[in-house]
This record gives structure tokens, C-alpha cells and sequence, in this order.
């Protein structure tokens, strides 16, 4: 049992982050972020920013699919989309990277937008095969308009240009994700203390009675699209400035099943579980890499056997969470939570 | 003239290759109809069905008369424990869940055979001989005529079930009331299990077929998006919506990858699906659902 928990104020009752407890991990959490890079060898650091542009893209699906319902297969092409206005921005233009990073949002919230138009008509299934379609559209047209996509070859990015210096380390690119990833999934926890959040929770768990109670059903689930394919391009553009070039061999539709599986990892309709689920869904390949070199010795051709192996561990992941713990690792984490709030009552 | 019989020639590859689509959406059609979960593993199910025809036929030199039907069962094998291990856990979930199940299904299965074979794309055994086949002027290479032949055969038996045979009457009972079914005296667990091994089966034997034709390799299950677009275009639950959305399919792809380029396959048959999701959620001869508060 909390005690001491009384709020007196209607802004401390609204608060974010209500108890000490909460503030004080935050802390740490904040402590770790900073201190991170300064202790991390260069190949923790490369993890540690592909960590920031999934959980940045994880945010977003889980806006779209967690909040809102709305199941979407799209979430790798929009984050291509974005990869690819940024990369040919940094091509044609020699614009500040935040600014690129901002365009490649704003473009792949239209795509989203074009791409949420069937959700006029279908939503469910329906609504998750339609995405599938999109993207397999938007794959053709990255390959086949070679003026502006570089069609098979791709496009190289040129390095992230701030204020002057060009970001090429790792140790550079940590700082410029982790603040915008902060600051997008700040904004994602933010938004559904707003009238717009709480349109998208009303849509999610009843449509119909959400259309009965006032809510606009058509502009809220597209304004939804806008939100996550936004998070998406802004990721995507992370990732162009990442890995210096993208091709339509980038974002296939494993990278779309990859988001939503590590939203489902971690907990659908929790800011906590996007974080979670895509970094633990980052960080598995790696630990069953280490896994196989240590088999390897062994194992006559374990390298060959390492691809098989994190497939079927993908796989597995998704079904043993949905059969087991549908809720997700956010739910284990309440679950130890609430041990210790109730610990010495609860025997 | 012969720019005509050009025109020809492809659309009857285009039918023989929608035939096999017609197939792998039976068992798409098949498994929703019984238990409404859309088991996206089907395609991986049917490279499965492809990889035991392979392993037995290849691999063990057994016959390849004896080897079709085993990894037919085989494939029903993978339905009827899929089934009872997990998709039975989860009945009462929402759609969506069981989806991701079937996705996460699908990657396992790619992942065994890519642990087991390999990534390289093999060749079944040939069983089928390889002299062309002509009707008229018209030439067919053997093994998609052999195909369409087999393809619409399965799917006139299946229309016959359904409609004559206690098991597919049951099926028919089930997809309409479960509870109505239950209290008639169907065993619909039953029902669910049949739907998954019959179902799982059929891809597996569409597999077989498939490999025979291009080969097999751990990356065919894409042509299941095809079959995908198929069912939703036919209807999630119609028999016949499967054949004839299956043929339109297959002649469109065989049209627009002659016409405009190998790359536009894909794309148009998409551009449909989603046109068909915009017009006609339910598709060609779905049943439309209504919802109630």
C-alpha cells in the first residue's frame, strides 16, 4: 500500500509523474543517458543509437496501433519514406540535419495520411492487409522512380551537418538521437493527457461509441496516421544519417512485423512498453550473436546458422509473448511493481 | 495474328498460375471460414509443403509418388499442431493478436528451413515430364497445365464437400452460429481442427505443385501476398470467391508482368487490393458483417 500519496493540487493530480519513486528513477534513468557514451566502447555506442531510432519508431506505431487501434503493417515504409527525403535533401540541399530530419517527418506524415484513407472503410484486419498493399506500393515507387530515389542502387547520405561540424562518430550521433528520441517520446506520453490523446483512446476501445460521442472519426484516425508515420520519417531520417545510405532493400516488410512485434514485446498502449519492446526486440539478435560465437567452438558452421537462428527467436518472441503475456513486458514490470508497493501485506 | 495467339498464351499461363493461387486462398478461405483467424503462415506453410516434398522425394530418393501424399500429410501435420499448441490457447483473443501469432508462426518456419536447407534455392525431382503441352497453337509448358488441371480439380472436390459431405455441412454450421452449431451436436473443436489440418494441407500441396514449377527456396512464401490479395478480393469466407478472384489475379499479374515489366506484378495486383478495400471491403462474394454497438 502507498501511503503519503494524497494530492492537494488539480496539477499535481494531473502530474505526469506523481510520486518521488517515479522522479527518482527518471533520474537515473536521465543519469544513465548522459553518462552512457562516456563509459560505452564504440560498438555499445553504435547499438545504443540504433536503440534510440527503434524506440523513436516503436513510439510511433504504438500511437497508431496502441492508442489508437488502428493496426498498421506500414510503420518500415514510412520510416523509408523519411530516410529517403533526408537523403536526397542532404544530396541537393546543404541543410542543417535537423531541419532535413523535420522535412523527412513532415513528408512521411503525408504518406501516412494518403496511406490511413482506407481506414474510411475498413479497420481491424482489413485495416492491417490495406497497409501491407501501401507499402508494397511505396517499395515499387522507391525502386522505379530512379530520379529521385536512385531506383535499385539507392541513395548515399551525405553526414549530418551541425552548425558547421559533420557528424560521422558514434559518440557524435548518440547526442544528436537521444535528445530527439527523448523529446518524441515525451511528446507520445504527453499527448494523451490531451483532448486528442483521449479521441484516440475512445476510438480504440469502441469506434462506433467514440462516433457517438462527437469524435470525428475520419479526421482523428488520419490526424493518428499523421502523428506515428511523423515519428516513423523522423526515425527513418535517423537511421538515413545512421547508415549513410538507403536503398529499397532497406525498410522491407520484416522491418514493418519487426515494430509491431516489439510493440506487442513490450506492451501495446504503453509509453513504457514501446521503450522496452524495441529495445529489448534491438538487443536480442546481439545477445544470441554472442550466443552462437560462444557455441562456436563447438558447432562446426555456427556463423552460417546464426541468420536461422534469430528468425526462428523472432518468431518465437511474438508467439510465446501473445500466448503467455499478452500484455506484454510493461505488464511484468507492474506486476514488480505492485510486489513491492503491497510487500509486507501481500503474502 | 500472332501478336493474338501471343495474348492467348499468356493469359492460359496466367490462368494456370491463378489456379494455384485459387488453391493457396482455399486454404486461407478454409481456416478463416472455420475459426476467423487469417493464418498469414499459410505461405510458409505452403514452402514447407515444397521442403518435405523435397527432403523425401530428393533427399530420401523415395518415389515421388510416395513423397506427394507424405508431405501433404506433413503439412497437415504442422495445421493440426499449430492448432491444438497455439491457436486453440488463444481462442476468445482479439483478431489482431492471432494475426500476429500466424506472422510470428510464418518467421519460425522460415527460420527452421533456412536452419535446415539453407538459404540457395533448390529443384524439386521432376515427376510431371516436361513435354509442352498444346491445345490448338497454343503452347503451355507441362507443369502449369498440370497445375491448373490438379488446382481446379481440388477446388471442384472442395465445392462438393461443402456442399453434399457431413464434414463441410458441419463447417458451413460452424462458420455461421458457433453456438447454434455446438447445440445442434457438431463438435466444432472438432470443426477447428479439420479446418487447420485440411486447410494447412491443401497450401502444402499448392507448395508442392509451386516448387514444381519455379523451384523452392526460403523467400517463396511471397507468392502467399499474392494469395492474400486473392482472398480479400474473393471474399474472406467464399469458396468461389477464391476461384474466381484467384484466376483474375493470376491473369492480371500474367498481363501487367508481359505488358509493362516484371516489376509491375506485384504492384498491380496491390494497387487492386486496395481499390477492392475501398469500394468493396467484403469483396466479391464475402459476407458482409455488420456491427452493432
Amino acid at each position: 500500500m502507498r501511503i503519503a500519496t494524497a494530492n492537494e493540487t488539480y496539477l499535481a493530480d494531473e502530474a505526469l509523474l506523481r510520486t518521488r519513486t517515479q522522479w527518482a528513477w527518471l533520474g537515473l534513468f536521465a543519469l544513465v543517458l548522459v553518462a552512457a557514451p562516456f563509459v560505452l566502447n564504440n560498438y555499445w555506442l553504435y547499438l545504443a543509437c540504433l536503440v534510440a531510432i527503434n524506440v523513436a519508431s516503436a513510439t510511433g506505431l504504438n500511437i497508431l496501433t496502441g492508442y489508437t487501434g488502428l493496426v498498421s503493417l506500414g510503420q518500415g515504409a514510412f520510416m523509408a519514406v523519411g530516410a529517403y527525403t533526408v537523403a536526397w535533401l542532404s544530396q541537393k540541399t546543404g541543410m542543417p540535419f535537423l531541419v532535413n530530419i523535420l522535412a523527412g517527418g513532415l513528408v512521411a506524415a503525408f504518406v501516412g495520411i494518403l496511406v490511413g484513407i482506407p481506414s474510411l472503410r475498413v479497420k481491424g484486419l482489413y485495416l492491417a492487409i490495406a497497409t501491407i498493399g501501401a507499402s508494397i506500393i511505396l517499395q515499387f515507387v522507391f525502386l522505379n522512380w530512379s530520379s529521385v530515389t536512385g531506383g535499385a542502387r539507392g541513395l548515399a547520405v551525405r553526414p549530418a551537418n551541425f552548425f558547421g561540424t559533420s557528424l560521422t562518430t558514434y559518440f557524435q550521433l548518440y547526442w544528436a538521437f537521444v535528445p530527439i528520441t527523448v523529446l518524441m517520446v515525451v511528446g507520445a506520453a504527453n499527448l494523451f493527457r490531451t483532448r486528442i490523446g483521449r479521441a484516440f483512446i475512445a476510438i480504440r476501445d469502441r469506434d462506433i461509441s467514440a462516433e457517438v460521442l462527437g469524435i470525428p472519426l475520419l479526421r482523428y484516425k488520419l490526424m493518428s496516421f499523421a502523428v506515428s508515420s511523423f515519428y516513423a520519417g523522423v526515425a527513418g531520417g535517423m537511421w538515413a544519417y545512421f547508415f549513410r545510405a538507403v536503398g529499397p532493400e532497406s525498410f522491407t516488410i520484416v522491418e514493418s512485423i519487426f515494430f509491431l512485434a516489439a510493440i506487442i514485446v513490450g506492451g501495446m498502449g504503453s509509453i513504457l512498453g514501446g521503450i522496452v519492446g524495441a529495445t529489448f526486440m534491438t538487443l536480442v539478435p546481439e545477445i544470441l550473436r554472442f550466443g552462437v560465437e560462444l557455441a562456436s567452438p563447438y558447432v562446426s558452421n555456427a556463423g552460417a546458422l546464426l541468420s536461422p537462428i534469430r528468425t526462428i527467436a523472432f518468431g518465437a518472441l511474438i508467439m510465446l509473448f501473445l500466448v503467455f503475456e499478452p500484455q506484454g513486458i510493461a505488464e511484468i514490470i507492474q506486476r514488480v511493481r505492485r510486489f513491492f508497493h503491497l510487500w509486507p501485506f501481500k503474502t | 495474328m500472332s501478336d493474338f495467339l501471343f495474348f492467348l498464351e499468356v493469359s492460359l499461363a496466367g490462368l494456370g498460375s491463378g489456379a494455384l493461387l485459387s488453391l493457396t486462398a482455399l486454404a486461407f478461405v478454409l481456416i478463416y471460414k472455420a475459426t476467423r483467424v487469417i493464418n498469414l503462415a499459410v505461405s510458409e506453410i505452403l514452402m514447407m509443403g515444397g521442403y518435405f516434398f523435397f527432403a523425401l522425394a530428393a533427399g530420401m530418393s523415395l518415389s515421388p509418388w510416395v513423397a506427394l501424399p507424405l508431405a501433404i500429410a506433413g503439412g497437415g501435420l504442422i495445421g493440426a499442431i499449430v492448432e491444438r499448441g497455439v491457436i486453440r490457447r488463444m481462442l476468445g483473443e482479439s483478431a489482431i493478436s492471432v494475426f500476429m501469432v500466424t506472422v510470428g508462426l510464418g518467421s519460425v518456419l522460415v527460420g527452421l528451413v533456412e536452419f535446415v536447407w539453407g538459404t540457395n534455392p533448390r529443384t524439386l525431382p521432376d515427376f510431371t515430364g516436361t513435354a509442352p503441352v498444346f491445345i490448338g497453337q497454343l503452347y503451355i509448358s507441362r507443369k502449369i497445365a498440370i497445375a491448373f488441371v490438379v488446382a481446379s480439380l481440388v477446388i471442384a472436390i472442395f465445392l462438393l464437400l461443402f456442399r453434399y459431405w457431413r464434414g463441410g455441412v458441419a463447417l458451413r454450421a460452424t462458420a455461421t452460429d458457433q453456438a447454434a452449431a455446438y447445440s445442434c451436436g457438431i463438435n466444432v473443436p472438432g470443426v477447428f481442427s479439420a479446418a487447420w489440418i485440411i486447410g494447412c494441407a491443401t497450401a502444402a500441396g499448392a507448395g508442392i505443385l509451386l516448387g514444381a514449377i519455379g523451384g523452392i527456396s526460403p523467400v517463396m512464401g511471397a507468392f502467399g501476398l499474392s494469395a492474400l490479395v486473392v482472398v480479400i478480393v474473393g471474399g474472406l469466407d467464399s469458396v468461389m470467391g477464391a476461384l474466381v478472384a484467384g484466376l483474375l489475379i493470376g491473369l492480371v499479374e500474367a498481363w501487367a508482368g508481359t505488358y509493362l515489366g516484371g516489376e509491375y506484378k506485384l504492384v498491380s495486383t496491390f494497387i487492386i487490393l486496395i481499390v477492392m478495400l475501398m469500394v468493396r471491403p467484403y469483396g466479391l462474394f464475402g459476407t458482409t458483417e455488420i456491427e452493432r454497438l
